[in-house]
């Protein structure tokens, strides 16, 4: 059951240009957070700016009941939020949404594009205690904008990065780098967050070699729980009717989005 | 000595046009889905009205995204009334919500006169609920909508259309993308309104410079939030003066200050609409913010308020 509460914020910092990341304590969202959810912040007191920001959850510590976040600076509210120092409480509601279908036994792919990566450190740990196969690709313009791989080293999964001018890892699109690296017959299922020509050259993939997957989408959002119908995406699958991608998602089944 | 407790005793209750309301605070339409959607956020029983999602006569999808967008200390929106027809409100959601003990609003948008009258009068047949809001100012759809809500003839038409089609208490909520906002508030009266709702949004939008386009799906959307505030303030204080109906305020209404000034400048009720996206549980703490500041000022009742700013 999703609540709302007062985080205390542990540290906020800046890990890349323009990528923060902030832990805070809130116990009782991060009891209920399962991968693909998200948190909505409001990130000032006052009322400009008015709405509060959907962010995923990067990584969850249960036993401590603290939560982190990775975000990118790209507007006035995530500029508040790089703001908030340790001890400050921060208000934020969750979790919401819908997340990613956890799979046991199987061998998986994770594709996260910028700051896309965020939820799939989560999804991976969880992946992890369910006996998978892990591989994640992580795609970037450059080094300085990507966060650092040891968190997923650190779990134990294998993670290969891109980056369009070679600063790191391959030069190309990550998408390419997967191709090349992953033998089709032997992938159960996709799991890929970031740009939308990312998810769709992963979904492309995914369909030529009759693979499943999900994907995690974002759009503006105003309420987060399915009230104001704002997040409003079409379905290939029903007929002319939206679905709200802060309620029904934000993962959704790979091949029913069509991506722009 | 024993210290007496002195137990206050003031009366927030509200008769808005006939109907009841425990308190002054209603959650607007659009922003508050069917009220189930915030009910692990907010005690739904503790507000004064919740006024559902506009219903259509038939099923409606809505606009494309983007629907919303942000603007300074408010935003613009372009839903487009995506509902799924008034039989379906009825039949599947009505039965669950009126076990909730919760004041339940109906908002209905019609292309026509009489898709009006036909929508009031399957609503008329249910039992458990207490009003109907009309939208004659839904700035976001392409037939009817706000058309209805700009020409004093047709608001006066649609009124005397669903009130000779219900006996509940029929609240036109009036647009304020007018010139002048009395001669469409006399129109509703003389329709035979039983209160008046306003405002709502004000049309906008909003100009994406990369892309060299608008930013909404629909171009033009409306705008709501604190940036609206001093409009709907002023337009209610014009009504105020000159029609003789009690009036559901709303506007940007983030705090109990905001709802005091919607209230002194004639207000009976107000509602709350973008707040709730900003914190889910504002209606319930406005609620009671109005209580303990009715009882500060060794009041019997919030409707001593009423218009008192108006000169």
């Amino acid at each position: 059951m999703p609540l709302s509460e007062k985080g205390l914020v542990i540290s906020n910092q800046r890990v890349g240009r323009d990528l923060w990341e902030m832990e805070f304590l809130a116990p009782g969202i991060a009891a209920e957070s399962k991968p693909g959810q998200f948190v909505h912040i409001r990130v000032g007191d006052d009322h400009d700016p008015l709405l509060r920001r959907p962010l995923s959850l990067y990584d969850i510590d249960q036993n401590l009941g603290r939560i982190t976040l990775l975000y990118k600076i790209a507007g006035r509210g995530t500029n508040l939020l790089s703001k908030f120092n340790p001890d400050q409480l921060i208000d934020v509601m969750g979790p919401l949404g819908k997340g990613f279908n956890l799979l046991q036994g199987r061998r998986v792919i994770l594709v996260g594009g910028g700051v896309g990566i965020a939820p799939l450190l989560f999804l991976a740990r969880e992946l992890q205690a369910r006996q998978n196969e892990i591989a994640v690709f992580y795609g970037g313009s450059s080094s300085d904008e990507m966060c650092s791989p040891d968190r997923f080293v650190n779990l134990g999964v294998g993670i290969m990065t891109a980056t369009m001018d070679g600063s790191t890892g391959f030069k190309g699109l990550v998408t390419d780098m997967m191709k090349t690296s992953i033998d089709p017959l032997s992938i159960d299922y996709f799991y890929t967050c970031g740009p939308e020509a990312m998810m769709a050259a992963v979904a492309e993939y995914a369909v030529q070699h009759d693979i499943a997957g999900e994907v995690s989408l974002e759009e503006y959002m105003a309420c987060g729980v399915g009230a104001c119908l704002g997040c409003a995406r079409k379905l290939k699958v029903t007929d002319n009717a939206y679905v709200k991608i802060c309620k029904d998602g934000p993962v959704f089944p790979m091949h029913d989005v069509e991506l722009r | 000595m024993t210290k007496e407790v002195k137990q206050v005793l003031v009366d927030m209750s509200v008769n808005l046009g006939g109907m009841k309301m425990q308190n002054p605070i209603a959650v607007a339409s659009g922003t508050f889905g069917y009220g189930r959607e915030y009910q692990d956020f907010v005690d739904i029983t503790r507000i004064g009205a919740v006024i559902v999602k506009g219903t259509t006569l038939e099923e409606r999808y809505g606009n494309l995204a983007p629907r919303i967008y942000e603007t300074p200390a408010g935003m613009l929106n372009a839903i487009g009334l995506e509902n799924p027809g008034i039989d379906v409100f009825l039949n599947d959601y009505l039965p669950s919500l009126r076990q909730d003990g919760v004041t339940l609003v109906a908002n209905i948008a019609g292309n026509t006169v009489d898709e009006y009258a036909l929508i009031s009068r399957k609503i008329d047949k249910h039992p458990g609920i207490a009003g109907i809001e009309l939208n004659i100012s839904c700035p976001n759809v392409k037939q009817g909508g706000m058309q209805f809500g700009t020409d004093p003839e047709l608001v006066k038409q649609v009124v005397q259309a669903v009130k000779s089609e219900t006996k509940l208490p029929v609240i036109p909520k009036l647009s304020p993308n007018v010139t002048d906002i009395v001669s469409i508030a006399k129109a509703a009266r003389d329709g035979g309104a039983d209160a008046l709702s306003m405002i709502n949004t004000l049309m906008g939008m909003a100009v994406d410079i990369e892309r060299k386009r608008p930013v909404l799906g629909n171009i033009f959307g409306g705008l709501s939030g604190p940036a609206i505030k001093p409009v709907a303030l002023r337009m209610i204080y014009q009504v105020y003066k000159e029609v003789d109906l009690p009036i559901l305020g709303g506007g940007g209404i983030v705090n109990t200050r905001d709802a005091l000034e919607f209230i002194l400048v004639g207000a009976s009720a107000v509602s709350i609409g973008t707040g709730n996206f900003v914190n889910p549980a504002i209606a319930e703490e406005i609620a009671q913010g109005l209580e303990n500041y009715v009882i500060e000022q060794g009041l019997n009742g919030i409707n001593e308020l009423v218009g008192a700013a108006v000169l």
